[in-house]
């Protein structure tokens, strides 16, 4: 994806970890990634564990880590 | 088929479980204390002459034409007004009866005209028919003297005559024809709560009179149609009655226009709709209905619709009409090009929530099972999908928790981002209704919508807050109802979370959540949070209903948990009068969610990722289906303009009206290489479009929608459709040359099909439907009839879930260059993107959007009213007319977005809500300045419309 469009993904993974970091019970890096691989299509996940993984720029930190955590997605 | 006649029973019902016994006419019968001897003897099946009285109105007792002798008692009292009582006697027919009630015709049609051959009610004349009924022989009295009747008396002008009043575009009143009765001014008040009407002068000078004797398109009508129903004359009738002449057969369906879902009846006469009327049994609606349902069903026959299907190598072709088989090929060999050339996941489609239940599912199911990949979305996604995704986290499942009738239980009803009266009328005005019998009110919203102060409704409390801080408030609102005590412990303690509850009430708790902390945020006086906050928490049965306000934010889904927290944290769920209710806002919006048209869930709201639910579909359909949730609508155009998204089927959507940020929505558009648009009309979208298949009305088929309420209810088709087939037929065609070998000859076969696959709709069917008139999912063994109200015993997800809501700004920040929030919503004469109000007369009242500006900001740029202005965002600009007024707080402007010249999303942002996409349309920083005409955008937008729309032509139509 292009560059425009993973600041676009990195805005909106900032803006759901706003909602998660403020939440108490389980772990809520953890329900942040179960976001993600619920409700985000394979190939906008390939490109923010992409992005994450060449040190995820923009990302907030809280999201870095539920990024990392997402398992790799094969893109069809 | 026949003309469906609903009894008129004269009276209201009476709810009272104490049951009268007595007899009328020497039958005995049995009905609830309080019920009018009218009513009774009808429930008996005996028809008392009546002219004032109708069942949808309280008794009145002025035509003193149902009088009745009761055994021991003297004189002739009205049946309307006289209630049953234990063992007594009625008379309904006695020598003494029939002499009064002839007495009294003969004074009634001695000021009527006796043109009833000719007149539009000839057939429908309830005065007519109790003339008959009382055996009227002879008028004694003449016309001569002092009449209504009459232009000229002996040559003169009659100054009590008044002429034919057809300011209304749908009905007109004629004063000559006028009993005063006064039923249509009651069903003003009563039903509709507009009381637009009132009798001007007493006695012989008694006339209906709209506002201050103004004509009824000038006065506060809002032409629901409530008192033309009441009629029992000529005098206000539909003018399609005066044009057609009387219906000869009706079916019952379902309007195709907002999410209450009311039930009307297709009068016919032929394959032509004489005239709409609501039905009284519908659950919905129960008999009323509001001007688009009742009066706009025009479009249908309007000569923009295309009857033929159409392609186009490139959009700037223009169409080319061509055989039904050339465009379904050319639309499913390119799909597969596609598909072959870019991958599968290439292509996807946008199921419809204005068309039925039945077609949203076959085209999520193409998309499934045809394209092989779960690229579906449909418009909940721009309005309800934080509805969907919040209450499913705290509740276990996505809907309303009641029913509409629900409301009358009510005892506080707390109304967040939602305008009802404009919206969602006929439940408006239920809601009004409750509010006149005592029901308290809070409205929280930054305009003063009509609830804040119209006749006779008063909110208790308005907090105005900015726009974008809907989470700020109810984290507000729960501030107070903890730290005052106010939380319903039995209930948290018995049906909620324990743990999830204390993390939530410490962080609601601290200081920084207090009214007092976020008033400056908010931008309303603490004190007034804090006693809506103690009236919701204490007022009694306390029911919140809210809409596209709360949802269409970047924090919506975070705004509807924080609702559900406040409904939990006071204990009011799971019993009439209470519960969280989201106002849907397109008829078949439930439904297509229900449906499965999100990308990530199967019908019935199972997840996709889910190996269960997908075997069970896999199995049945006979086909591989991929676990991954697919694209949203957004996702599709940001994919689209990456180049990998190529291909889109769009059913009865307009996203490119309604879609925000509209430049980035045409380029993603423009980028496709097969755009298919079935629809009415060629809507904006279609300029984009390379196939357009031509779709039908909800009056050419058979099929379901389901309401806000959940309730499923059917369509049934009046007239063939005029493009030569259904909706689900045309989706079948194209699927069929995907490959997908389909064989439904009857939509009843897909609903059989959705029965089968889907648990929380086991129990529906046709024969279910036809039977019960309608059913509220979920419906099957374990609630064979559906369910009313949801989560009586335990939420659905087991432990109700507290979530912790922190608000967080926007980043649609004012600041210098954009001093101004704009906020979008609707119109009560104009629906959605207005493709089919704009084609009716409701546009009569509606004729271009406006922007609503507070006088102060309007001074300050030098605005006055009805001047040229343009809104300026950091998307776009646009131009349209101003209209000064104190409804939005300074700080804040308001338009609508039904006309597509005023292009109100090219301001819109494509910032979104943080779960689920949904579009921030309610928050757009802008600046206003005075303009000479459109813009540039505007400009070019409108060559476009003209260009696109291009047919060529050499007609090869061949079928």
């Amino acid at each position: 994806m292009s560059h425009n469009s993973v600041d676009k993904l990195v805005k909106m993974a900032n803006q759901i970890a706003t909602f998660f970091t403020a939440q108490k019970s389980g772990d809520p890096v953890a329900g942040m990634a179960e976001h993600l691989a619920k409700f985000w299509e394979p190939r906008m996940r390939a490109a923010i564990i992409e992005h994450a993984a060449h040190g995820g720029a923009g990302l907030d930190p809280f999201a870095l880590e539920a990024v990392k955590r997402l398992p790799p997605v094969s893109v069809g | 088929m026949t003309l469906i006649k609903e009894t008129d029973f004269g009276t209201p019902e009476s709810k009272s479980e104490k049951m009268v016994t007595l007899t009328i006419d020497g039958k005995s019968v049995t009905v609830p204390e309080g019920t009018s001897i009218m009513r009774a003897a009808m429930e008996a099946g005996t028809e008392i002459p009546k002219l004032c009285a109708t069942d949808s109105i309280k008794a009145f007792g002025s035509c003193r034409l149902c009088v009745i002798e009761v055994e021991g008692r003297y004189g002739t009292p009205a049946s309307c007004t006289t209630p049953v009582a234990p063992g007594i006697a009625v008379k309904t027919q006695t020598p003494r009866l029939a002499a009064i009630r002839r007495g009294v015709m003969e004074l009634y049609i001695s000021d009527h005209p006796l043109d009833c051959l000719t007149c539009a009610a000839n057939g429908d004349c309830e005065l007519q028919d109790m003339a008959g009924a009382v055996g009227l022989r002879d008028v004694r009295y003449g016309y001569d003297g002092a009449n209504h009747v009459f232009a000229r008396n002996n040559g003169e002008a009659n100054f009590d005559w008044k002429p034919k009043d057809e300011s209304n575009p749908y009905f007109t009143y004629d004063p000559a024809k006028c009993i005063v009765c006064n039923r249509c001014v009651r069903a003003c008040e009563e039903v509709q709560g507009t009381f637009a009407l009132t009798i001007s002068g007493r006695g012989f000078d008694s006339r209906v009179s709209p506002g201050m004797d103004e004509a009824f398109f000038e006065s506060e009508c809002v032409s629901c149609g409530a008192c033309v129903q009441a009629c029992p004359t000529a005098t206000l009738t539909e003018k399609s009655v005066i044009e057609i002449g009387q219906p000869e057969h009706s079916e019952v369906t379902t309007c195709a226009y907002c999410g209450v879902g009311c039930t009307f009846k297709a009068e016919m006469r032929g394959e032509e709709v004489v005239r709409m009327v609501p039905w009284k049994d519908g659950k919905a609606n129960h008999g009323h209905s509001c001007i688009k349902g009742r009066f706009a069903y025009g479009y249908a026959h309007h000569g923009d619709r295309i009857l033929k299907p159409m392609v186009r190598e490139t959009i700037d072709q223009p169409w080319r009409e061509v055989s039904w088989d050339e465009a379904l090929t050319f639309a499913a060999d390119r799909m597969k090009a596609i598909q072959t050339k870019y991958g599968k996941n290439s292509v996807g489609a946008i199921t419809s929530s204005r068309c039925s239940n039945e077609e949203t599912y076959l085209v999520q199911k193409l998309v499934r099972a045809g394209f092989g990949n779960n690229n579906v979305d449909t418009c909940a996604r721009v309005c309800h999908s934080p509805t969907g995704y919040g209450l499913n986290q705290a509740f276990g499942t996505s809907a309303g928790t009641q029913d509409f009738d629900s409301v009358d239980d009510a005892d506080v009803i707390l109304v967040i981002g939602a305008n009802p009266t404009d919206a969602h009328p006929v439940f408006g005005s239920r809601m009004k209704k409750r509010l006149r019998e005592g029901a308290k009110l809070i409205v929280v919203d930054p305009r003063r919508i009509d609830l804040v102060r119209s006749p006779h409704i008063e909110a208790d409390y308005h907090l105005p807050l900015k726009p974008g801080t809907n989470v700020a408030m109810v984290t507000a609102l729960a501030h107070v109802i903890v730290k005052e005590g106010l939380v319903n412990e039995a209930f948290v303690r018995e049906r909620c979370d324990q743990d999830e509850f204390r993390d939530w009430a410490e962080f609601v708790s601290q200081d920084r959540n207090s009214p007092e902390a976020l008033e400056s945020v908010l931008g309303v006086p603490a004190a007034d949070i804090r006693a809506a906050a103690r009236l919701y928490a204490t007022g009694g049965n306390a029911a919140i209903y809210y809409g596209l306000g709360v949802t269409e934010h970047a924090q919506g889904s975070t705004a509807v948990m924080g609702i559900a927290n406040l409904a939990m944290a006071t204990g009011n769920l799971g019993r009439r009068g209470v519960g969280v209710n989201p106002l849907r806002g397109q008829n078949n919006v439930q439904g297509s969610c229900d449906m499965g048209s999100f990308p990530h869930e199967l019908p019935g709201y199972q997840h996709i990722s889910g190996a269960k639910a997908r075997e069970v579909f896999e199995k049945d359909w006979g086909v591989k289906l991929d676990s991954e949730p697919g694209l949203r609508i957004p996702n599709m155009f940001d994919t689209a303009l990456e180049g990998q998204f190529k291909g889109l089927y769009v059913q009865g959507e307009d996203i490119l009206q309604s879609d925000p940020d509209t430049r980035h929505v045409s380029a993603a558009l423009a980028n496709m290489e097969l755009v298919i648009v079935q629809d009415l009309f060629l809507v904006e979208t279609a300029h984009y479009a390379h196939v357009f298949l031509p779709g039908c009305s909800f009056l050419e088929k058979d099929g379901t929608f389901t309401n806000a309420e959940r309730r499923i209810q059917r369509i049934r088709k009046v007239m063939s459709p005029k493009n030569g087939y259904g909706d689900w037929e045309i989706t079948q065609m194209l699927a069929n040359r995907l490959g997908m070998n389909w064989s439904y000859s009857n939509p009843s076969e897909i609903m059989d099909e959705i029965a089968r696959l889907t648990p929380s709709f086991a129990g529906v069917s046709y024969e279910k439907l036809d039977q019960d008139g309608s059913v509220q999912w979920p419906c099957n063994d374990a609630s064979p009839d559906g369910m009313p109200i949801m989560h009586i015993n335990g939420f659905a997800r087991g432990k109700g879930k507290f979530v912790i809501t922190e608000y967080v700004a926007t980043d649609e920040k004012v600041g210098p260059r954009f001093p101004l929030l704009l906020t979008t919503g609707r119109i009560l004469s104009q629906y959605n993107v207005g493709a089919q109000t704009r084609r009716t007369d409701n546009s009569r009242w509606h004729e271009e959007d406006v922007l609503e500006i507070h006088p102060h900001d309007a001074e300050e740029r030098g605005v006055r009213d009805g001047d040229w202005v343009k809104v300026q965002s950091r998307a776009g600009e646009t131009t349209l007319r101003a209209l000064v007024t104190e409804r939005v707080a300074p700080g804040v402007v308001y338009t609508t977005f039904h006309h597509p010249s005023t292009q109100a999303n090219v301001v819109t942002t494509d910032n979104s809500d943080w779960a689920t996409n949904c579009p921030e349309y309610k928050v757009t920083a802008v600046q206003i300045s005075v303009s000479n005409g459109p813009t540039e955008w505007q400009e070019k937008y409108r060559e476009l419309s003209v260009s696109a729309r291009r047919i060529a032509t050499a007609i090869d139509a061949a079928e």
